[in-house]
């Protein structure tokens, strides 16, 4: 319990420290939204009108402090942008993101581990061998490249889907989780390459420990050390890695959604930004930080279900 | 230049020679567009839906296909009655009666009265409580009503451009009873407005009881597709069908579904100097300059010299007041330009920056050719990239830099449109020009009612913005629109606008 409650401190304090930084990085960067908005029709008495109407001419402390507060009981703000309130703006955006994290990280998932095991089992094997390189290769090709290589091959190619062709989910479920799920390979592969390739080493040095050949002398059979005591010790870096992948994932999304013309978070982001629309980018960082601070948190809490002895020493 | 950028265009020009045997095997093979076209465009309507809130070009070119003011221009460049039948005017310029056409319909079915027109003019002149949404509107000191189908409007002072102004997309009428214009827009242009999902698409259907020539097409899309290459990406797989604003680059990596329309940008693109600074205060610098730079070079390296060089601060779209001649007024004569700047006192030259805004590629690629030429006259220039809104607030509203490669536009379609910005007490005029003889010329135009007086006061202006050498005057880009086979009939304008109304369907 007591750890639990520290968790959620560390959390809230993450959360605010990141909105914080922000808030001082905005005020720092050149230009606010009042420029933006006026565009060359700018005139210095327009501007300090303008701002004055937005309040931005208030102090920026008193600012963060009431969006804090708005924050806090729900209420992001309003576009400076677009003339809608964030929340809703990011309602459907926030949906794209999870789906696209949420299939990569399956994708990841789904390859690496049996492909992990499986090249661990057979090392010895020419086909193992050979994934040996495919994953070097695929460990060495950045997402975004394999985006482009993808939509060539797949789309221009084998006419199998048509990039750019981002439906949402309203209007073709289907065709937006087929979209999405090209667009997730390419997230996925360095880093089921990279994951692939931790567990079977990780697989292959706990092998050579000294309970393995006490399993075996108890007459265990292959698979059975394998699966009941090798893999257990085995995944544990796997899982640490697959952990920190999941925010890097959240990052790397950002620039496939450019090379897939996906209108998610990350161009969102990227537009609030450079139109200093304030209130959505505030928001989608806070998101954003708050995903990753969770993810850590769910990570942080699988350990003792892999491995017993990590409860024992937190206790 | 911009690395990722190089490495980017390098693997693309990879996989395609990789690739070409077979993409060749694919092509012919393009979805019908069944009325619907999808429009690819570079950002998102960021400022606003509500014509008397949107300042970006890039979101009036696609307004410009759902409001109308009470006159519009067309692709020539002249002014056609659009919700006024026609108009008169006082003889001493100040009085304007607009007769309204008869049964024109707002997109919600409403027939546009007397009060909707007198609300919208009071809205953007400023006397709802707004500011002005631009200084020339504030002109409008009284809107009256006379009749159901008259509307008056009087001038606090003359001034004959001022329907130019009105058939801008920022006068645009709009209904007097529409409190949502930020998301809802409503006004009489010949498609309406049908759904936005932002930084995704804006969709916009015909409108089939338009006042004037309907629209071809049933559909339009426009795609918010922000990377250059991708958007060349989504052309040719099929999710895009037209594309405006492109460069030879892009175009040459197009297949032969595409037929490619070149147009002009209508910009003044110029090395834009601040005229406050030392050593660009002193004439002869700046005359220096300009006999150091080769515009053809220019072209030659950064389009394959396609634009049109320019002298002065005007484009050839606009041929009334275009002076050819200024273009080869200044021929590049490094003697000449070295001895220039021994008279001015710098004889071993000087250093100076360019700040240039990242997010405009041919504006960078012109500034790095630049540098190189200037090399030969003794400057070294450096070149400083910003991102846009730090350009928008340090350099054009805070006027804090040495010179900038940028375009300038028109907004409306007079002269005064680019020449005012020269006045040495306009508000716009970040390149703090300043000439007696240009304020005197600048004071007189405005006050002419003669055309012909006007343009030839007009062309005077030009010709000082030359001789003085304001600024180093490069080119109006080239620039190129990919539109699907399956389509036709695009028209270009003069202005930053982007007409769906005349695209059809091939059959």
């Amino acid at each position: 319990m007591r750890y639990a409650i520290r968790k959620l401190v560390t959390m809230i304090l993450t959360i605010l420290m990141v909105s914080l930084l922000v808030f001082l990085a905005f005020s720092i960067i050149p230009g606010d939204p009042a420029t933006q908005m006026l565009g060359t029709n700018a005139t210095a008495q327009k501007l300090e009108a303008l701002r004055a109407q937005m309040g931005l001419d208030r102090p920026l402390l008193i600012r963060y402090l009431e969006w804090v507060k708005n924050f806090i009981s729900g209420d992001m703000g309003i576009s400076y942008s677009y003339h809608v309130p964030v929340r809703q703006m990011l309602y459907d955006k926030l949906g794209i993101m999870l789906t696209l994290t949420g299939l990569s990280f399956l994708l990841i998932v789904l390859l690496s581990i049996p492909l992990g095991i499986l090249t661990a089992k057979y090392y010895d094997r020419y086909f193992a061998k050979a994934f040996d390189v495919l994953n070097q290769l695929f460990m060495a090709i950045p997402p975004f490249f394999i985006g482009i290589l993808i939509t060539y091959l797949f789309g221009l190619l084998m006419h199998l889907f048509t990039p750019g062709g981002f439906v949402s989910y309203k209007s073709d479920p289907w065709g937006y989780f087929l979209y999405m799920l090209t667009a997730s390979f390419s997230i996925a592969l360095p880093k089921a390459a990279m994951s692939m390739r931790l567990l079977k080493n990780s697989v292959l040095s706990e092998a050579k420990l000294d309970y393995v050949r006490t399993a075996y002398s108890r007459g265990n059979r292959t698979n059975q050390v394998l699966y009941r005591h090798v893999l257990r010790n085995a995944l544990i870096p796997v899982v640490t890695f697959l952990g920190m992948t999941l925010a890097d994932i959240v990052a790397g999304s950002i620039v496939i959604e450019q090379v897939f013309s996906i209108p998610g978070f990350g161009r969102l982001l990227i537009t609030s930004i450079s139109n200093r629309d304030y209130p959505v980018a505030q928001a989608i960082i806070v998101i954003i930080a708050f995903l990753v601070v969770v993810i850590n948190f769910i990570v942080d809490s699988l350990y003792p279900l892999i491995d017993p002895r990590v409860k024992k020493d937190e206790q | 230049m911009n690395l990722l950028k190089i490495k980017k265009s390098f693997l693309i020009i990879l996989c395609l020679s990789l690739f070409l045997p077979t993409v060749l095997c694919a092509c012919g093979k393009t979805e019908t567009g069944n009325g619907t076209i999808n429009v690819g465009i570079a950002q998102d309507l960021e400022d606003s839906l509500d014509p008397h809130k949107a300042v970006a070009a890039g979101s009036r070119e696609v307004l410009f296909n759902i409001f109308e003011g009470l006159l519009k221009p067309d692709p020539k460049g002249d002014l056609i009655p659009a919700v006024a039948e026609s108009y008169q005017v006082s003889e001493d310029g100040l009085t304007y009666t607009f007769k309204l056409r008869k049964n024109v319909r707002f997109h919600n079915g409403r027939i546009v009265t007397a009060e909707d027109v007198k609300f919208s003019l009071d809205k953007i002149s400023g006397k709802l409580g707004d500011e002005p949404m631009l200084p020339v509107y504030a002109l409008m000191q009284d809107v009256s009503i006379a009749d159901e189908e008259t509307v008056v409007v009087t001038l606090s002072e003359k001034d004959v451009d001022f329907p130019a102004y009105l058939a801008m997309v920022n006068a645009a009428i709009v209904p007097n009873d529409n409190p949502n214009m930020d998301s809802d827009p409503i006004g009489t242009g010949p498609f309406r407005f049908e759904s936005r999902s932002i930084q995704d698409q804006i969709v916009m259907s015909r409108f089939d009881e338009y006042w004037g020539t309907k629209a071809y097409l049933s559909k339009v899309v426009f795609k918010i597709v922000p990377e250059m290459d991708t958007a060349v990406m989504n052309l040719r797989g099929g999710s895009l069908d037209m594309y405006a604003h492109m460069t030879t680059d892009q175009i040459s990596q197009l297949s032969g579904d595409f037929q490619v329309l070149e147009g002009t940008m209508n910009l003044v693109q110029a090395l834009y100097l601040n005229n406050a600074r030392k050593p660009f205060d002193d004439e002869r610098v700046r005359q220096a300059l300009c006999y150091a730079v080769d515009r053809k070079a220019v072209l030659d390296l950064t389009s394959e010299g396609k634009g049109t060089i320019i002298g002065s601060s005007m484009f050839p779209a606009f041929s009334k007041y275009y002076m050819p001649e200024l273009s080869k007024y200044y021929t590049q004569d490094i003697e000449k330009a070295k001895d220039l700047l021994q008279e001015a006192g710098y004889p071993n030259g000087f250093s100076m920056s360019i700040t240039v805004p990242s997010n405009y590629q041919p504006h960078i690629n012109a500034a790095q050719v630049l540098v190189e030429q200037l090399k030969d006259i003794g400057v070294t220039a450096k070149i400083e990239l910003v991102e846009w809104n730090t350009w928008l607030s340090e350099t054009y509203a805070g006027r804090n830099f040495e010179s900038t490669v940028i375009g300038v536009d028109a907004s409306y379609l007079t002269a005064r449109a680019l020449l005012e910005r020269f006045y040495s007490k306009a508000d716009n005029n970040f390149t703090n020009f300043s000439d007696p003889e240009y304020d005197a010329l600048y004071e007189k135009v405005i006050t002419l009612t003669d055309d012909e007086e006007k343009t030839a006061c007009y062309k005077e202006m030009e010709t000082i913005l030359t001789e003085k050498a304001a600024n180093v005057y490069i080119q109006d880009m080239a620039e190129f629109v990919a539109l699907r086979n399956t389509f036709e009939g695009y028209q270009f304008y003069p202005l930053y606008v982007m007409d769906m109304s005349k695209v059809k369907p091939k059959n």
